[in-house]
């Protein structure tokens, strides 16, 4: 019976008949980009590597965090403050030495993003921001590449695929034919202001690498041009087709001389100028008298003792504004940087002079850029 | 008449639940008005809206007993 199979770590998989011999050739001649190795990433990543995706591709700048282990999980104890790219390919190389991974310890940008994907058949998107999502998006459909996209929030998920063409109507659609522009951001929650559950990003990671592997072997249905939708609390999923959208054209751009020079931080955020930055702050702290006001409401935590500041909650910053102080530069902050910008759209609509800054990232930045330090 | 109104994200907390029914409504252009009205908070949240699961970019009309879903993106991961 053996005899019938490659090797006995596919034998599962290999009787499929869907699968069979060919089926675990074509994976092990695959090519595949997973951009976030975090709650989306570690989930896909492992279940690709079990299966014997030839070549795996890794691309996360960040360093693993207690707070990740609630759901990356790939890492363990020993790898705080790792970089996330490298300690996850290790981990695959102990499941599986047979295939070959790549990591990239950087950030994916405008400058890199092209040279990357181009040496990948399919892209997965686990990245936990817009300006990654639009970047990675516009890059896949530059390069023609297939992107399995997943996103998740508190308790739910949303799972598609990109710029793959159905097989009878050739249409293929993006996440900009679904989601033209990016929202506000201050208005668009991420897992850092409300939360997500941890086996969410498992769940949806995993309907990723699920996606991938029938779109390397070419079977079933593959959910190009729709989107299914999870909620864990309602056990619902629904499944919504998309069509081109004309407007997707206008924005993204539109060869890859535009694609270079588009600037996606301030595309994603264009409160951009509004906000100063963890390192820019600590600066100015030591360098001269700030106003600084804590928005977040009463008893949130962190408790914040590294500086004076005043407290004016965003619910009562209309009436509170008027007892801020005007002589200093003001720095605003909040828990993740959301509602400080939100306060800071009423302090300038009241005060149009001020020299006011929204702290980005918030306290949970402030936190972590702390602990950086002291290491 | 009436159409049933299916929630995501954030807009479930805006609207209370994920599934309500509202009043039969001619088309997505006029219930998006009404939308802002009954729930102002949604002003400043994008979302796409898909008519019986299909996502739509323009005015649609609508029937008796049709779905409307109101997608927001997500970026968590």
């Amino acid at each position: 019976m053996d005899n019938n199979y490659s090797n006995s770590r596919y034998q599962k998989q290999e009787m499929l008949k869907e699968f069979g011999l060919e089926g675990q050739h074509k994976l092990s001649l695959a090519k595949v980009l997973v951009i976030g190795a975090g709650g989306l990433g570690c989930p896909a990543l492992l279940y690709l590597a079990a299966a014997g995706v030839g070549n795996i591709g890794i691309v996360d700048f960040d360093v693993v965090e207690l707070s990740n282990l609630q759901r990356q999980v790939l890492y363990t104890m020993e790898d705080i403050g790792k970089h996330k790219a490298e300690t996850a390919a290790q981990k695959l190389k102990a499941i599986n030495p047979e295939i070959q991974i790549v990591f990239y310890n950087k950030q994916i940008s405008n400058e890199n993003a092209l040279e990357l994907i181009a040496g990948y058949d399919l892209v997965i998107d686990g990245s936990d921001n817009y300006l990654t999502r639009y970047l990675v998006n516009d890059a896949c459909v530059l390069l023609n590449k297939p992107l399995v996209y997943g996103a998740v929030l508190r308790f739910e998920g949303q799972v598609g695929v990109f710029n793959l063409a159905d097989p009878i109507s050739k249409i293929k659609t993006n996440y900009r034919d679904l989601f033209p522009n990016p929202p506000d951001p201050a208005y668009s929650f991420s897992c850092n202001d409300v939360g997500v559950l941890g086996v969410l990003p498992g769940i949806i990671g995993t309907m990723q690498a699920t996606e991938a592997i029938k779109i390397i072997l070419v079977i079933g249905k593959v959910l190009h041009n729709c989107m299914i939708t999870y909620n864990a609390l309602e056990n619902s999923f629904y499944q919504f087709d998309i069509s081109p959208n004309e407007e997707f054209l206008m924005t993204i751009p539109k060869d890859i001389p535009a694609f270079l020079t588009f600037n996606y931080e301030r595309y994603c955020n264009p409160k951009h100028d509004l906000e100063i930055t963890i390192e820019n702050f600590e600066n100015l702290l030591s360098t001269e008298q700030l106003t600084i006001v804590d928005v977040r409401e009463h008893h949130e935590f962190p408790i914040v003792d590294d500086f004076i500041f005043k407290k004016i909650p965003l619910s009562e910053f209309e009436t509170g504004i008027f007892s801020i102080s005007r002589e200093n530069k003001i720095v605003l902050f909040c828990h993740s940087g959301k509602r400080s910008l939100q306060a800071m759209e009423i302090l300038k609509s009241n005060f149009p002079e001020v020299e006011a800054y929204s702290l980005k990232g918030g306290i949970l930045a402030w936190e972590k850029f702390k602990k950086m330090n002291n290491e | 008449m009436e159409i049933n109104l299916l929630s995501f994200g954030q807009i479930a907390d805006i609207v209370g639940k994920q599934e309500i029914k509202i009043a039969a409504i001619v088309n997505t252009d006029d219930l998006f008005k009404n939308l802002l009205e009954l729930f102002p908070a949604l002003e400043s949240v994008k979302f796409v809206m898909a008519v019986n699961k299909q996502v739509i970019q323009k005015n649609t009309l609508l029937n008796q007993n049709d779905t409307v879903a109101l997608l927001p993106p997500f970026s968590g991961g």
